[in-house]
């Protein structure tokens, strides 16, 4: 009975002391993440969205904010914006690679700026309190519509302008957020309405893969992305600017990153450009190098210290 | 492909990141395990012992059960109040199910105890707690023991699914290889869930074979049979 | 609270109808289910029935049937997608059928193995023949246990098979999925309502099978492998 009874509980103890230890590398699951207070207990989280840039992104601000002397964490592939900011309202996260025009939509629905420099104008007015901006990049990654070469040559179509009139005929295939977001804006600006809009995924395979085989006849990708090029997609001219400009832009909580943190951010927005940034991804998309590997490469060639 | 796989694992930051991985998918899925089973005991006695509450509470698990993983992950912060990141989410809906799958062991095991063993207890003094602690339960072992064992491998592979949010352990190795079409994280996190599944399986045998040193291995295994 | 926009969002009609409704997901995520399940059946159940009928290679299949059951769906899909064809349905039905195959592997083995060896030896006694003591005494004796492990396993395929929208495809993962990426809490939510009531329901017609097929006398025997193993 009693040995028993001293064997059950040693039994259970070896089991939690053997979870514990695992527990002890990093934070205890049972309280909320300590690393939370960002610029006061000097950890940093970097997050980010689901897509390869966006990580690579994170991965790249994550090196910066080491060499400034922070310590980082990297939380990749949390999900959409929603989730981000949701994240950074309760300080899950410090800092995540935004898109001005995107988040300044998100922001502020009614908004109509689209010029890069407008549109940072207009974003910095529009962060909530307790959340900034940084400088943003002149590294641009837009949401552009794409069809396959087959398609614009049958079809004629070289812009969205093109494209608006003959929407009832095809299949859009786009992420699951793409519809809550511009299925009325594309009506009101081009007279789009799409015979269907699919969820596919963000500028992923599935997206690519169901343009390739004809379920969606267009789709959503992004400019940066290398699946372009690689089948000969044709991107669609938004001569309209329904996606506005589209630069990349450090966007965090104010008490996470401190004075020395800012400049190293700062550094690497005015270090990237376009090019830059799609030969970067192109180098994890296609030759699947891992991304911090990439992020460490770009740091250095940038003579930003990682 | 092995080419590729190589490529991948030689890499010290995926090394890296691969095993960082491993111990949160680690700690995700076994420290539900045990708040599952301590949380089961007391509801499966209760269960056991009073008819209503056991027609309640069988139902009751039966249903969490359906509920899919991925919806309890997302629903929880808004019920519990953790922040949408918290690894405690995971670890609340695990931790749920462990406890809905394994309150009917709980209370097969105890259904299946010898009366007249129950009663020689009572007769040579033991109180209920006492009794409880000190035979109810290790004759209820190996019973427990398979219910502990389905729900570990459940667990195991229920945490991947987080990856979906943001919080996985080794399935962030899928959602990053499917997005860059790229098979070898994926073969990876297969290969290291399989692996964990297998050693926990183990210790849960070696555990049990500890807790009930008067069953042969013969016995032990036809009980697994049937509750397998 | 969030049971109120639960509630509005499931009962108004534009959610159900149309192309991309629920009763559309619902349709996709049953054929899933069913095609998973009976894929599973026709290769489990026989596996099952001579393994427990003859006796050996037992520890071999419940070894199998464990180290299938480690197997992570998510994992699984995602590498078959990628080498079979991303958006084609084969690789959610083997990643889905993989999931089915254990529960229903162990209960037509337990149920073989349960039967009472003096009633197979009284059958051999009667001059039944190998295959007769095989489907007309094991086999009724193990439906139970055959069919609590099928009822086990369309819930689990029920429940994962929200994972097949995340490689582009339908089902009940897509609400649940799309409305995860806008934080629509209603919308994940009422998706996982759908889901459950979805494997609610085939269960009691599963049970409802059960009750026709068992033998009245075997029912009390309903000490079934749990729905949930």
């Amino acid at each position: 009975m009693t040995r028993t009874w001293t064997r059950l509980l040693s039994a259970l103890a070896t089991g939690a002391l053997a979870v514990g230890l695992t527990a002890c590398g990093s934070s205890n699951p049972l309280t909320p993440a300590s690393t939370t207070a960002g610029g006061a207990d000097n950890t940093i989280v970097v997050g980010s969205a689901d897509f390869t840039e966006n990580v690579l992104l994170a991965e790249i601000y994550a090196g910066a904010l080491r060499g400034a002397g922070a310590k980082v964490t990297v939380k990749p592939r949390v999900g959409t914006r929603e989730a981000l900011v949701k994240g950074l309202q309760d300080k899950s996260l410090g800092v995540v690679p935004e898109y001005s025009g995107n988040l300044l939509a998100y922001l502020d629905k009614s908004a109509t700026q689209t010029t890069p420099d407008e549109v940072y104008t207009a974003l910095k007015a529009k962060v909530p309190s307790g959340l900034t901006v940084l400088q943003q990049s002149q590294a641009e990654d837009s949401d552009v519509l794409v069809v396959t070469q087959q398609t614009a040559t049958q079809n004629n179509l070289a812009t969205v302008e093109d494209l608006g009139p003959k929407c009832g005929d095809y299949v859009f295939g786009a992420a699951g957020e793409w519809k809550q977001r511009w299925e009325a804006k594309i009506k009101q600006l081009y007279g789009c309405t799409f015979k269907e809009i699919r969820t596919t995924d963000a500028g992923g395979p599935v997206t690519v893969e169901a343009l390739k085989g004809g379920q969606v006849q267009v789709a959503n990708l992004f400019t940066t992305a290398s699946a372009i090029k690689a089948n000969g997609f044709v991107q669609l001219k938004d001569t309209k600017r329904m996606y506005p400009a589209q630069n990349v832009v450090p966007f965090g909580r104010t008490d996470a990153l401190g004075e020395a943190a800012a400049a190293a951010l700062n550094k690497v927005s005015a270090a990237l450009t376009t090019d830059k940034l799609t030969a970067l991804v192109a180098r994890v998309e296609v030759d699947k190098e891992n991304a911090a590997d990439v992020a460490a490469d770009f740091l250095r060639d940038s003579g930003i210290p990682s | 492909m092995i080419h590729d796989l190589v490529k991948y694992l030689s890499n010290p930051r995926n090394q890296d990141a691969v095993v960082h991985l491993l111990l949160v998918h680690i700690r995700l899925a076994l420290v539900p395990l045990l708040i599952g089973l301590l949380a089961a005991l007391p509801i499966g006695w209760a269960a056991q012992r009073y008819r209503r509450v056991r027609a309640l509470v069988l139902g009751a698990s039966n249903v969490l059960y359906t509920v899919p993983s991925l919806a309890l992950f997302v629903i929880l912060p808004s019920i519990i109040g953790t922040r949408i990141l918290d690894e405690l989410n995971v670890v609340v809906a695990l931790a749920l199910y462990t406890a809905a799958l394994l309150v009917r062991p709980v209370v097969d095991a105890l259904d299946a105890l010898p009366a007249h063993v129950l009663a020689a207890a009572t007769a040579v003094g033991y109180r209920p707690v006492r009794r409880f602690l000190t035979v109810e339960l290790p004759l209820a072992v190996p019973v427990l023991a398979a219910g502990v064992r389905v729900a570990s491998v459940s667990n195991i592979s229920l945490v991947s699914v987080g990856a979906l949010i943001g919080v996985g352990g080794l399935g962030q190795l899928f959602t990053e290889g499917f997005q860059n079409a790229y098979n070898p994280p994926i073969v990876v996190g297969i290969a290291l869930t399989l692996a964990l599944a297998l050693v926990v399986d183990l210790l849960l045998v070696a555990g049990r074979s500890l807790l009930t040193p008067w069953q042969g291995q013969r016995a032990g295994r036809r009980r697994l049979v049937g509750a397998a | 609270m969030i049971f109120s926009e639960l509630a509005d969002w499931l009962t108004d009609p534009a959610n159900w109808t149309g192309h991309g409704g629920l009763l559309h997901r619902v349709a996709e995520h049953l054929r899933y289910t069913v095609i998973a399940v009976l894929g599973a059946a026709v290769v489990a159940v026989p596996l099952g029935l001579a393994v427990g009928h003859s006796g050996r290679g037992g520890t071999v299949v419940v070894g199998l049937a464990n180290a299938m059951r480690a197997l992570p769906t998510l994992g699984v899909i995602t590498l078959l997608s990628l080498q079979l064809g991303i958006l084609r349905v084969g690789p959610v039905l083997l990643g889905l059928g993989i999931l089915a195959v254990p529960p229903i592997l162990a209960g037509s083995y337990a149920g073989v193995q349960s039967v009472d060896r003096a009633v197979v030896d009284a059958a051999a006694g009667v001059g039944m023949t190998s295959w007769q003591r095989l489907w007309r005494v094991e086999v009724p004796i193990a439906m139970p246990l055959l069919l609590g492990g099928l009822r086990g396993a369309v819930l689990q395929v029920v429940a994962t098979g929200t994972v097949a929208a995340y490689v582009g495809l339908g089902g009940l993962g897509r609400p649940l999925l799309d409305g995860l990426r806008v934080t629509d809490y209603p919308r994940v939510a009422g998706a996982a309502v759908v889901v459950a009531v979805l494997a609610v329901l085939l269960d009691l017609v599963l049970a409802a099978v059960q009750r026709q097929i068992v033998p009245r006398g075997l029912r009390l025997a309903s000490r079934t492998v749990s729905g949930v193993a």
